[in-house]
């Protein structure tokens, strides 16, 4: 990392990075799929059926309607009333995902995914010209998979994907080392990337309101508001950022992989919570295994009959994609931490600390290889007529009585992961 | 039958296959739902793309049936075409 306050971005090597952003990625790729929801207002929901289904993901016309991602569908629906509610089809997504990445890399090699339907690219030394080639790579996109995106073309990352939410869908900007004053700095400060909300309240009670009020004032004063983030936040908005395009272990901006539900009824007891783990539990362990990850700990989240929120954690011994090793890290959390003062409500059961599957794993000392190695091939075999047949045609036996679920579906697949540096 | 007009439709059928040493496939024939068997007079173009028309896509052979062109889809391993309206439906008006 070099020390840049007394640098002009003009002095820093040329290079020539994009950020491409597939446009409303889940929307768009139900909209692909199914010509009769193409114009229509789509939302994407997790449990459709319970009334407590959040929207995931929105079209154009839903988002005009005034639909947000996170938004309950009841409360969806009153804002749209025309609202085409369907559930999501991950694996759908993920292949549209993997056919964007096989695009760009004919591109590049240089190529950071970051989220599901986001991808930063470093043509630097390509010899391509970086306008035509995103252009190229727009076009592409439609026709091959009939999809859109925005890309932004810049001479670093930050810049480069402020570009491509600056004009979407289908659309390429394009910030230079000359125009980026003009164009970036009159931004309000949260759209620059890491500058969350709180950082923006506390930026906004020292009158920092823009991006180029971040870049205008002295870095060791944001140091002291912000801390080492103060510094990171003043090279992004001066355009002094050098981070590079990471083309290795680029599964890695996937944080984790999370399935939740928020139940029709009340789990008033231990049984009834273990049912809906394990339930969950599958889904997480399918979605390890189509993506090659395997899971070093488990968080769970749970929501009492109160709207009260509680988190756990839990970290393992040895990295697993066994449904049944995650629902039963979490069933112990569960035992160890609640106390049943109020039932039950919502529970997500996540897979994080992810490790790629296709590298060699660390076995624990107390730890039965051979066992595991079992039970994984018995949950490959199960995933798989699960994927075949549907979800419903094997079951634990315990999940065949009476489940308060309706229909498991609310929740996030990836959270993008810090930008590495 | 007409029903089809304004809505084109997602016709799954099977393909005779030819697979060379490359690895390149090229459809030979293919059967129709109502069980005719139509040969491929002529491959114009191989490319991925996607179907507008009646969504999802994948590797898009267009060929030529009896005169007619006709956008052929291999999807996930399964094969589909695009039924459209009359106007360039290729069902034939024998
Ligand atoms: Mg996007």
């Amino acid at each position: 990392m070099c020390d840049l306050a007394e640098y002009l971005p003009e002095q820093l090597p040329e290079r020539s990075i994009l950020h491409s952003d597939m446009n409303s990625f889940y929307a768009s790729v139900e909209a692909m799929l199914d010509p009769k929801l193409r114009g229509k207002a789509v939302a994407v929901c997790g449990s459709q059926e319970t009334r407590h289904g959040i929207v995931l993901a929105k079209s154009q016309k839903a988002k005009k309607a005034g639909v947000k991602t996170g938004m309950a569908v009841w409360e969806a629906r009153q804002c749209c009333p025309d609202l085409i509610v369907v559930p999501p089809q991950y694996d759908a997504y993920i292949k549209y995902s993997k056919l964007a990445h096989e695009i760009y890399l004919r591109y590049t090699d240089q190529m950071e995914p970051f989220g599901m339907d986001e991808c930063w690219l470093d043509l630097t030394g390509t010899g391509r010209d970086p306008v035509q080639t995103a252009d190229e790579i727009r076009e592409t996109v439609k026709s091959e998979l009939g999809l859109t995106v925005s890309i932004g073309v810049s001479f670093n990352k930050i810049f480069a994907k402020l570009g491509s939410d600056m004009k979407k869908p289908d659309a390429v900007t394009v910030i230079t080392r000359q125009n980026f004053r003009s164009l970036v700095w009159p931004l309000a400060a949260s759209e620059i990337l890491y500058c969350g909300r709180a950082t923006t309240r506390r930026l906004a009670r020292y009158g920092v309101l823009t991006i180029g009020d971040i870049a205008a004032t002295p870095p060791e004063l944001l140091q002291d508001w912000l801390g080492i983030n103060g510094l990171a936040l003043w090279r992004y908005a001066a355009g002094l950022d050098c981070s590079r395009v990471m083309t290795d272990g680029w599964e890695a901006p996937v944080k984790s992989i999370g399935h939740g539900v928020t139940c029709v009824s009340d789990l008033l007891n231990d049984g009834e919570v273990w049912h809906v783990m394990l339930e969950l539990a599958q889904e997480v362990g399918h979605r390890l295994r189509s993506q090659d990850f395997l899971a070093g700990g488990v968080q769970l989240t749970l929501r009492d009959n109160g709207l009260l929120f509680t988190q756990y954690q839990a970290k393992r011994e040895a990295a697993t994609r066994s449904a049944m090793e995650i629902a039963q890290d979490c069933f112990r959390l569960f035992r160890e931490n609640y106390r049943w003062e109020t039932p039950v409500r919502a529970i997500c059961v996540r897979a994080v600390r992810l490790v790629s599957s296709r590298e060699p794993q660390q076995l624990g000392i107390f730890d039965d290889a051979a066992r595991r190695e079992k039970q994984d091939r018995l949950e490959a075999a199960i995933d798989d007529i699960r994927r075949r047949y549907g979800k419903r045609a094997v079951y634990n036996a315990c999940l065949m009585g009476d489940i308060k679920v309706h229909e498991i579906g609310a929740s996030e697949v990836t959270m993008p992961g810090m930008m590495y540096v | 039958m007409r029903d089809g007009d304004k809505m084109a439709r997602k016709v799954y059928v099977e393909v005779i296959l030819k697979t060379d040493r490359e690895g390149k496939n090229r459809p030979l024939s293919i059967l129709w739902e109502d069980g005719t068997r139509y040969e491929v007079d002529r491959l114009l173009d191989v490319r991925r793309a996607a179907s507008l028309k009646v969504g999802g896509g994948g590797m898009r052979y267009v060929i030529m049936i009896r005169g007619q062109q006709c956008r052929l889809f291999e999807e996930d391993g399964r094969w589909f075409v695009e039924a459209d309206g009359p106007e360039d439906g290729e069902r034939g008006e024998s």
